[in-house]
This record gives C-alpha cells, structure tokens and sequence, in this order.
C-alpha cells in the first residue's frame, strides 16, 4: 500500500470524520426507520463509506454528483447540511427536498448534488447530459454517477458507456460492486467478473480499486477525474466492496446466510482506516475515538432537529410538480 | 406544418443559444421527415447533433443537459419508438422537479410524429399519446395544422417543463397560414376550428380534417357541427369543451388511436362530469378498433375515417 506524501493529517483526520459521520448518520436512517418515524425503507451505505469520502475528496466543489437510493453517505459527503438530510428522510418541510423526496431521493443543487434515484441505471445518462453540458460551456467540470453492480446489466447504463465514450463527455461512473443485486450475487447475475470490463468493449477507461480504503479509492478517482477534465474522456471506476447485511431496512433482501451477512464486518473500512491512520501516519487513537464522538453527537442533533421539523400541510400535497 | 415546427426551432434556437437538438438523422440529413432542415447549417453539429440509435440514453441525455439549464429537443423517430425511452421519461422528466422540491426545472421537449395508414405494419402505426397523459409532470401537445403547431412548439421550448409534442406524418405536407410574429400558444386552450350547434366534435391531430370535412358535408343538410381541436391533451381544456357541450347537447369524440383507454375516454367522462344535465345523446367515440394496426388493404378497416364520424353523428341526432 502506498503512502502519498501529499495527505496531511488534517486531510486524512476530515476524511476519518466524514466516514464516522456517514456511519452514524445510517445508523440512525436504520433506527428511526424501524421506530417508524418513517414509512418506505432505507438503503443504508454502511461498509461503503470509503467510496463516497474518498470520491468525494477528488472532485471540486462544482462537480456534480448523481447517486442512487443507497445515496446518502454521497451526499454527505458532496456536502450536503446533515441536518436537511435527516429531516428529509423523516418526510418534514426542512428536509433538502422539503420532504417530497424522502430517503430515495435527496438533492441539493447548491451543492451540485443533482440527486439520487430509485430506478436503476436511470440517473446514468441524466449524468452524462449534465456532463455534456459542462463539456458545451467548456467550463471545466466534471460529473460523476455512481451505481451499484446490479445497475449495471441495465440498458441505459450500457447505452450511456457507449454514447460517453463516442462524444469523450467529462463524466466518471462509479460503479460501488458489493457482490449483490438485492438476493442475486454477482456470480449469477453477471457475466464478467469485473464491472469494469465493460468499459474496453465502448473504447473507454476503466479501472478497478479497492473499495474500502479511502486513499486507494481517493487515488484512483483522482486519475480518472483529472482524466475527464482534461478532455481524456469518461471513465468507469469500479470500486470492490460489501454490502450491509441486507439490500434495505425492510426485511425483504436479507441474505439466506448468516455468515454472508456478517462479512461487512470483516471488510469495514472504518476500523481498518483508523488501523491506518495510526500504524501507518502516527495518528493517535483517542483522536479518532473523539472525532468518532462528535459525529454522533451530530447525527443525534440531526435527528432530534429532524423529529422536530413540521410535517407540510395538505394544502401542498401538489406543490412543486410544475414550473 | 413541417416548416411550421422547422420556423419555431429556428426562431426559438436564435433567440436562446443554450438551446440543443439532439436525435438520429436530425443532422445534415434533416430529419426523417424533413422537420430540421437546415438547422445543422445554421448551427453546427454542437446544437444540432446526430446521435447512435439509443432512445434510452438519448432521452436521458436531454434531461441532463435541460437540467443543466440548456433547454433540449430530443427526436423520437416514430411514436412507436418512445417504448425505448419510457423509463426516461415517466420516471425521470416528469418526477423530477417535484421530488426534489422544486428544485430542479426539466425544459425538455420530446418530439415524435405518429406515422400510419402508410402500411408499414403494427410497430410503426401507433398513437400512443394517452398513456402519457397519465403522467403528471408532462404537457402533451398534438396540433393538427401549422401555425398551432409553430405557437405551441413555442410556449413548449419555453415552458420549462418536459413536453412529449406529437406531430403527424400526414400533416407534415399539409398547407396553411402560419404567422410570422413571435406568437406562443398557451397549453391547455382548445381550438374552436368550426362553429355549431347540434353537435361537438372534440378532436386532435390527425383527426382534426376528417371531422371538418365530416361537418363540411352534413352542413349542407343542415346539420351544424362544431369541431374543437384540443391541441393540447394535458393539459386538457375541460371548461372549452364543457361550454361547447352545453351548447349543443351532443359529443363525438375522434382520435386515430385506439377505442379502449385513448384519450377520448378522458374526454368524454370529463363532458359527462361538467355537462350532464345537458346531454341529449349517450356520448360517442370515434377511434381505431382495438387491435393492432395490419398493413395492406386491411390496414384501412381499423382507423376512423370522415365516413365513421358521419354516421356517428347521425346515430346521436336520431
């Protein structure tokens, strides 16, 4: 494993925080999800923190991101105010989407968040166009979508590695493998072994790293990012990693065995992070303990805003369909 | 009508530079039926692109650069085709703004012609318009001569919400008054292309000239038939045709889609709910029977014709 200079501590102790962050910030989307302080269901992101830190730490401020319905820890990590999260996934008028979205579908232009998606592949060439867009104005950005495996037997997917490549569009797609679509592995439900694959039959990049170390993740999300910004065309980054024990909160998706279950807990790449962080950089484990504390505290404080935000009225049931 | 649309791109594509064009053959080919021609000259390949025959990803394209604030206009070649582009669409074009909070505007506008009585068979002879008013978030729009066809292709580039405007193959050659003024259209106002009093005859597209020639004819029996062309299916005038329907008493509704679920459903019950007291015939539909288009001498049995809507019209004055 490499060690690049150039993180500093400060970068790599904001990373650690973020990822502690996210994680309690899914722990609550589970807890209040089964306490029902909202219907629908979850996808929580837990073991895949890695990849929406050390993603989101390559790109600029202005890049835009799209993510799926397991989108929340992108979010977070693009930026988005916890707090507007936490009161969107509890459907209340401060949520970023004032409460229309709900867990599935969070946005925060402001951010350039332009939003998760609960239909599978969709958001893929929605990126794209976006990306096009940015390559039109020649303005410098880039866009990023990250899928999951199973999106990626999907036609728009596919149709958009083509038509990516073919226009060189400033856009990078993460594809987060962690072994299943919902119950089916990924040796039963795909044909290559690797995601990234796909990309040599378009004629574009691809690229595989381990997904559960932020600054292996970060490193290669740097080359393909700077890839696409300096007009290199897209990439398709594949990042191996493992799914929490089931697809969603709802019991539906839970793996057949136990062990199968469990072995996010093997792979987590929050302890072997701060295993890292303190063999590898001389960070002192109080300090991560400390960090790991305030992100609770503020996943709490969320949550508590979120419980106390209003519920919209029924007189703006309609709101917001048109322009 | 075909330049009509052609005279609105370019206008509207003069006046904002943001605006883009993206489909297969649009490009120095002009377009399937000729609809873009010139456009590429104009303005080259970044605003008039010709892309690979991938209806999904193109259409999702489109949103992404509306989204981004470059109003788009994506070509579906046949109406047939936007089975390919569905997801795109309904799940994505007309959801967007509204889960997330009003904070994303989706100014996309899907062109497609529907294209029959050509016998080219059951996949290129559809009308599938009302499945898409069954989608809150899109405006439907299907004019039926060229200067509707120039204001609302207008109002549809500029109304930043996605917009499936269907045109007809059989009217692209049609002729007639289109205006030179910068002119818009509102969605959602009916067209009375004929006044009278004994019958309405709620239409649209390519059923518009087959229900004035129907009126054309019983008028000289005195039979006064008033045509209204709805223009725009969502959203759909109810009060315009309401008020025609206390008037006369009696509704036809005309669409070459098919009988079961079309849009003349929608129509009728909207009459039915606004004008019930006033109704003096059970309302009737003039549609394609329901079954899929055959091509050959048989492909004339299915679709409605002037003859139909006359012995409709006699059936409610008896």
């Amino acid at each position: 494993m490499s060690n690049p200079s150039n993180l500093t501590q400060e970068t790599l102790l904001f990373w650690y925080r973020q990822m502690c962050l996210i994680r309690a910030f899914e722990n609550h989307a589970i807890g209040s999800f089964r306490e029902g302080l909202f219907t629908g269901t979850t996808h929580p992101c837990i073991c895949q923190e890695a990849i929406c830190v050390g993603c989101a730490a390559a790109l600029e401020p202005t890049d835009q991101v799209f993510a799926t319905y397991r989108g929340h820890g992108h979010a977070l990590a693009k930026g988005l105010d916890i707090k507007g999260l936490m009161a969107e996934l509890l459907c209340k008028q401060d949520g970023c989407c004032k409460g229309r979205g709900g867990s599935m579908h969070l946005c925060d232009v402001e951010k350039d968040f332009w939003g998760t998606n609960a239909i599978l592949a969709a958001h893929i060439p929605i990126a794209a166009g976006m990306a096009l867009a940015n390559k039109k104005r020649k303005n410098g950005r880039v866009t990023v979508a990250f899928l999951g495996e199973g999106a990626t037997s999907e036609g728009a997917f596919l149709e958009t590695l083509h038509m990516a490549a073919l226009w060189e569009i400033p856009l990078v797609i993460v594809c987060e493998n962690n072994g299943y679509a919902i119950s089916v592995p990924a040796h039963i439900g795909k044909s290559v072994e690797d995601v990234a694959q796909h990309a040599a039959g378009f004629g574009m990049t691809g690229s595989i790293v381990d997904g559960n170390d932020p600054i292996l993740v970060n490193a290669a999300m740097k080359v393909a990012v700077d890839q696409a910004r300096s007009g290199g065309g897209p990439t398709l980054l594949e990042c191996k990693t493992v799914r929490w024990e089931r697809h969603s909160a709802i019991s539906a998706g839970k793996y057949a065995d136990d062990a199968e279950a469990l072995k996010w807990k093997k792979a987590d790449p929050i302890p072997r992070f701060e295993k890292r962080l303190v063999e590898e950089f001389g960070i002192k484990a109080k300090q991560l303990r400390q960090l790991e504390s305030e992100t609770q505290q503020e996943a709490d404080e969320a949550l508590e805003f979120a419980k106390a935000s209003p519920t919209p009225t029924p007189e703006m049931v309609a709101d917001y369909l048109y322009a | 009508m075909a330049e009509a649309i052609n005279e609105a791109l370019r206008h509207e594509m003069r006046r904002n530079p943001d605006i883009t064009l993206l489909g297969q053959d649009i490009g120095p080919y002009g377009g399937t039926f000729g609809v873009y021609k010139g456009l590429y000259d104009e303005f080259g390949v970044d605003r008039v692109t010709d892309g690979p025959v991938a209806e999904a990803a193109t259409t999702g394209i489109g949103i992404g650069l509306a989204m981004a604030g470059m109003p788009t206009v994506v070509e579906i070649e046949f109406i047939d085709f936007i089975t390919l582009a569905s997801d795109a669409i309904v799940n994505q074009a007309a959801k967007m703004r509204f889960c997330f909070g009003g904070q994303v505007n989706v100014p996309l506008v899907i062109r497609t012609p529907i294209v029959n009585r050509l016998g080219l068979g059951a996949q290129h002879s559809q009308s599938l318009e009302a499945w898409f008013m069954h989608i809150p978030g899109l405006r439907v729009v299907v004019p039926s001569n060229g200067a509707d066809a120039k204001g609302l292709m207008l109002t549809a580039l500029r109304d930043g919400n996605p917009v499936l405007y269907i045109e007809h193959v059989r009217l692209y050659a049609s002729k007639g008054e289109v205006p030179e003024a910068d002119e818009p259209i509102p969605f959602g106002k009916l067209r009375i292309a004929r006044e009278g009093k004994h019958v309405t005859l709620a239409t649209y597209s390519g059923m518009v000239r087959p229900c004035l020639d129907a009126a054309e004819e019983l008028a000289k029996e005195g039979i006064e038939c008033e045509v209204l062309d709805m223009r725009t299916l969502s959203p759909l005038d109810r009060d315009g045709l309401v008020n025609s329907v206390c008037k006369t008493g009696r509704l036809i509704v005309a669409h070459e889609a098919m009988k079961t679920a079309g849009a003349g459903a929608e129509i009728a019950q909207s009459a039915q709910e606004g004008a019930f007291d006033y109704l003096e015939a059970p309302i009737l539909r003039v549609a394609a029977d329901d079954q899929p288009a055959p091509t050959g001498v048989l492909q004339d049995l299915v679709f409605p014709t002037k003859e139909k809507v006359i012995a409709a019209i006699r059936q409610v004055l008896l």
